[in-house]
């Protein structure tokens, strides 16, 4: 599903984001991405939506090669893309429930089918009574929760998370963690970039660690 | 037979989704038009100002070319009547005159003429210019006869009524012989190089439109960076983020036409009066006329299109620049 090949990344000016990247995620396969910051996870995060382009070697996403796809598909490869962001980047002038039809409405889904799927998404990740209210009025947990109902109402195959639980304390990341767990066990490929080593050893699943751009340690699928 | 009844039915499905996508696809524009509205309603002081200055940059080259038209219309219908006027000679009887007429008349490069006696172009001068009491002074009718010569059509070209001109003079009887053509001929020049100016003017104000709509649009993508960079996150094409500017773009432009056709039809209803005074003492029935239909679908189409054209040229330059990080 997710296949680099010695994949690198370099910004102008010289600054190594990675460097000869190499790994392979199957379809319904979950893993976290540790290292330092700095190391590089959000950088292979961005390659994977296509917010960067790798500068040297292959990176195939659900069939695609990215490094051959048009500017004008970047779009369509994004909504196979589910994004989850520390800084969770909601709309803060939009209702909950607006922010996460959002994907929906881009892709041009019909108006009755929207109001079902956002609904369904608001109910998994438990914040049905608050579509009409505006992200301001929730807490950080709950405002996680709604970018991550964004990140997978239009059932992306491939979602991504860069330190998803960065500004909430153990208990919430907990909650986070099973709702990645519970989109995991309905076949999302899941990549989850993180330094909260503690909460990943709870977790069990496949590490892959960054040091200065370089892949360094991969746990292998569990 | 199954076959065929499975085709029939899958392009009955084709058939059936392919409006379907249309519809869906008008209603997302009818949508994004509206919503369009909806946020210029929002704020109305700000919407109404800039709309108000399209309107007026359209108005100055569109109110200017309505009362050129109009007064291209007067200059149109003189044109064909180029005549020549004949002053005789004052002591010239009354026979010497019907004399001239009737050989006149049988020239074929003569259509027409109508003549006005001493008595009468005295009447006539006494109405016309306020001296009557002065006339009353003088021993004698000061004024001499004069015999308006309509040229035939094919002898009214300017070469030809030349010709005709110099003939004339010739007669003994005529004193003065003057061809009417000649102020007519620089009002039409005068118009024409009106109009080149109007031109050149309405191009100067479409480019101060296309710029000052430019520029909302490019303030109203940067107050919007965040909308768009989160929609280009989640796979929104260019298509659909530039669609609500141009859109917005469009009101500008409609909101800038309706003001300008407003404030053109109130300038001209205003100077219709004063108009008509002014064309009275030329002894003329000219009238203002406010812009017809078609020139007022002019003039709000090509309003809107400069709208929409500006929007574009803010978003080209602007939204393709957002990415999001």
């Amino acid at each position: 599903m997710i296949r680099f090949d010695n994949a690198s990344k370099r910004y102008p000016g010289g600054h190594e984001g990675i460097s000869n990247v190499s790994f392979h995620m199957r379809p319904g396969e979950m893993a976290f991405l540790t290292g330092h910051s700095g190391a590089g996870k959000s950088t292979l995060l961005k390659l994977i939506g296509l917010l960067e382009r790798p500068s040297r070697g292959q990176l195939m996403v659900d069939g695609r090669n990215l490094g051959k796809l048009g500017n004008h598909l970047v779009p369509y490869h994004r909504r196979k893309i589910g994004m989850i962001f520390q800084d969770h980047r909601l709309l803060h002038d939009r209702t909950v429930f607006d922010n996460v039809a959002l994907p929906l409405v881009v892709a041009g889904v019909g108006h009755q089918e929207i109001g079902r799927r956002v609904r369904a998404a608001l109910d998994k990740v438990g914040l049905l009574n608050h579509e009409k209210s505006l992200p301001v009025t929730l807490s950080g947990g709950e405002q996680q929760r709604v970018g991550i109902a964004r990140a997978v109402v239009s059932k992306p195959p491939v979602v991504v998370a860069d330190e998803p639980t960065g500004n909430l304390d153990p208990d919430l990341s907990r909650e986070i963690m099973n709702l990645f767990m519970q989109f995991n066990s309905v076949g999302v490929t899941l990549l989850i970039a993180t330094h909260d080593i503690a909460l990943v050893n709870a977790m069990q699943q496949r590490v892959l660690t960054l040091h200065q751009g370089q892949l360094v340690r991969d746990t292998g699928s569990y | 037979m199954t076959r065929q009844r499975s085709s029939r039915k899958r392009s009955g499905a084709i058939a059936k989704s392919r409006p379907n996508a249309v519809q869906n696809w008008l209603l997302r524009h009818f949508q994004v038009m509206l919503a369009a509205l909806g946020r210029l309603s929002q704020y109305p002081v700000s919407t109404l100002m800039t709309s108000t200055v399209i309107g007026i940059a359209v108005c100055l080259p569109a109110g200017m070319w309505t009362i050129l038209d109009n007064v291209k219309q007067l200059s149109g219908s003189l044109d064909g009547a180029a005549s020549i006027s004949l002053f005789l000679q004052i002591d010239a009887n009354e026979q010497q005159i019907s004399d001239l007429q009737q050989r006149l008349l049988k020239r074929n490069e003569i259509a027409d003429i109508q003549l006005i006696s001493r008595d009468a172009a005295l009447a006539e001068f006494r109405q016309l210019s306020g001296f009557g009491d002065a006339l009353d002074l003088l021993e004698s009718n000061p004024l001499p006869a004069v015999m308006v010569v309509m040229p035939s059509r094919q002898h009214s070209t300017p070469a030809a009524s030349a010709i005709l001109l110099q003939s004339l003079k010739t007669e003994p009887l005529v004193d003065i012989a003057q061809l009417d053509l000649e102020w007519v001929k620089r009002l039409s020049a005068l118009t024409q190089v009106a109009f080149r100016a109007v031109l050149i003017l309405g191009t100067v104000l479409a480019l101060a439109v296309l710029l000052i709509i430019g520029n909302t649009i490019r303030l109203e993508i940067q107050n919007r960076r965040a909308e768009i960079e989160i929609s280009k996150l989640v796979g929104a094409t260019n298509g659909f983020i530039q669609r609500p500017f141009l859109y917005t773009g469009f009101w500008y432009g409609l909101l800038g036409g309706l003001t300008a056709w407003l404030m053109v039809t109130v300038s001209l209803w205003l100077l219709a009066g004063p108009a008509e005074t002014l064309s009275l003492l030329y002894n003329s029935s000219f009238e203002l006329n406010l812009p017809g239909f078609s020139a007022s679908l002019v003039m709000i189409f090509s309003s809107t299109l400069l709208g929409v054209a500006g929007a574009q040229l803010a978003v080209s330059r602007h939204l393709h620049a957002i990415e999001p990080e």
